[in-house]
């Protein structure tokens, strides 16, 4: 009897082997993970603060008549690349979600629709710079432009806006709809002050994914935005007319100063620190953006 | 019974069916002006369906098919040419759960006026205190207007969104099921306002809850998977109910 209650005690911890090395194992892997991602980062930190100064922040680069090593030129021509993109691409992916969720039937040609999204957001992107470049040549007769490297881009993301949109539009609950109808609202007013303010969070979090992705983008824009580095604003009107020039992204001007190599290598590393600051930036921006729109919700 | 007087919501041989599904047969039945006529079944009975059939929510269900004739004040809300904005206007609705927007208290109430294009600060202003104040809940949130309404507890909610259905002064409201997601205290405070509504308005309500309907409504209709089998006033009802299956249920028998 007395044995008997032991074995039922609640104190006692029944282990299995098996549970122990799976513990271990899982331990292993997380451990594995951060310390790959910390490596990762500490290494292009300390690699890349050789190459570091105010000169490389503040002037472009260039290698007529003297060398220069900078990325200011490269800063502005990501700048724009992200503002035209999304300027595109935000407008046309959030009304082509609405239309999928609230207006179309949904029956063939949705899902149609929907599977060849996903399949576009699959596509290696050097297919996108591939189409971009042939598809734009035709219409604006130039070689490289910042405005055919952002308008390849938008079609890039418009996948990821259109899917997590719709995604986002689907969480929002029946009540607010039925509420809103229920009041006598057009259907367009619901979507507009109900619907879209409730899913702003998602549309915000796509948008954000979406910069990531063109801040990251290389292979997409070698073919269509092209390398120059220069900065080439000296007037307003030049502001406009950039981009109808060719700029080269912080990645491509990245990948000039990888492949030249040698002395070279520590500038490619400078430049990778630039862009991981910046993605830093643009996510702990993201966070504080869907932080104070839930905020004013309450 | 003799004939209601005073109709204003009158439906003719209503049928309504979810594709093949026959949810509602054969409805006859007249909503009294300034009564409150409750809707009592078990789940899944069409109560709740036919309440919706009443301002064409079920418009927004893929599938649903109605037939008969829906007079509001002699007018046929089915016609062709009906603008379901206008009314779903003058036949408001408050749902089963609170369903109050993810914005401000002020602008919940607002939100229909609005709708309706009143702009006009002052006349916004006063058309959010008097609903909150016809819906009983001024009082508790006069001094966080701004605060958003998904801050307040679920009863509060429900009042919130009854003041809204009041703002854009509709001549019926339609309740699913106004009290069955609250506690006990909230159902009291908003069975109290009921009767403070009928003044005003043509109530028509869907409840679960028999205690309820013999509390609050006039006239009560018995619905059994998609018949209605009794109508009369709520008193002869559950007094003397005339047809077998409602005798057993509203003594509980089934249900």
């Amino acid at each position: 009897m007395a044995a008997n209650v032991k074995e039922n005690s609640l104190c006692k911890k029944h282990r299995r082997p098996s549970d122990i090395i799976l513990q271990i194992v899982i331990y292993i892997c997380s451990a594995l993970v951060v310390a790959l991602t910390l490596g990762m980062i500490i290494f292009i930190v300390i690699r890349g603060c050789e190459g570091m100064s105010w000169n490389f922040l503040s002037t472009p680069a260039f290698s007529y008549p003297y060398e220069n090593y900078g990325v200011l030129g490269n800063i502005i021509n990501t700048l724009y690349l992200v503002v035209i993109t999304m300027l595109v691409a935000t407008p046309i992916g959030v009304g082509a979600a609405i239309y999928l969720t609230e207006y179309a039937k949904q029956g063939r040609l949705t899902q149609i629709i929907e599977f060849t999204t996903e399949t576009l957001s699959g596509i290696p992107s050097i297919i996108y710079g591939l189409f971009g470049s042939v598809f734009f040549y035709n219409i604006f007769k130039v070689n490289y432009s910042i405005l055919t490297g952002a308008l390849t881009l938008s079609i890039m993301v418009l996948p990821t806006i259109v899917r997590t949109t719709q995604e986002a539009i689907k969480t929002v609950p029946a009540g607010y709809r039925e509420g809103s109808i229920g009041l006598g609202a057009p259907k367009w007013h619901m979507i507009r002050t109900v619907v879209l303010p409730s899913c702003i969070d998602g549309i915000l979090t796509s948008v954000i994914l979406s910069i990531g992705r063109i801040v990251g983008e290389s292979a997409a824009l070698i073919f269509t935005a092209g390398i120059a580095s220069e900065i080439n604003i000296s007037s307003i009107g030049d502001i406009f007319s950039k981009v109808m020039t060719q700029g080269g992204s912080l990645t491509v001007q990245l990948y000039q100063y990888a492949q030249r190599g040698g002395a070279e290598l520590k500038y490619a590393f400078s430049t990778a620190l630039v862009l991981l600051i910046t993605v830093l930036i643009i996510n702990i921006a993201a966070k504080l953006v869907a932080h104070s729109v839930r905020k004013k919700r309450g | 019974m003799e004939p209601l007087k005073n109709v204003k919501l009158s439906t003719k041989n209503v049928n309504l069916y979810y594709g093949e599904n026959h949810a509602l047969k054969d409805i006859n039945l007249d909503i009294a002006t300034n009564k409150i006529t409750a809707f009592i079944g078990p789940s899944g009975c069409g109560k709740s369906t036919y309440l919706k059939s009443l301002n064409r929510m079920n418009d927004l269900i893929p599938g649903c098919k109605i037939t008969g004739q829906f007079l509001l004040d002699g007018e046929d809300i089915y016609a062709e040419g009906v603008d379901t904005n206008v009314l779903r206007r003058r036949i408001g609705m408050v749902f089963q759960k609170p369903n109050p927007f993810p914005m401000s208290i002020y602008d919940n109430v607002a939100y229909g006026p609005r709708v309706h294009g009143i702009r006009n600060k002052s006349k916004l202003d006063q058309i959010v205190e008097e609903s909150l104040k016809a819906a009983a809940v001024f009082d508790e949130v006069k001094d966080r207007l701004n605060k958003s309404a998904l801050s307040l507890s679920g009863g509060q909610q429900q009042r919130i969104c009854i003041a809204r259905a009041i703002a854009v002064q509709p001549e019926v409201i339609l309740m699913d099921e106004p009290t069955s997601a609250l506690d006990p205290v909230s159902t009291l405070k908003i069975e109290e306002l009921m009767n403070s509504l009928k003044e005003k308005y043509t109530v028509a309500i869907v409840t679960h809850n028999m205690q309820q309907a013999t509390r609050i409504s006039d006239y009560t209709a018995f619905f059994l998977v998609g018949e209605m089998v009794e109508f009369g006033e709520t008193e002869e009802i559950f007094s003397r109910p005339t047809d077998k299956r409602t005798e057993d249920y509203i003594t509980g028998r089934f249900g």
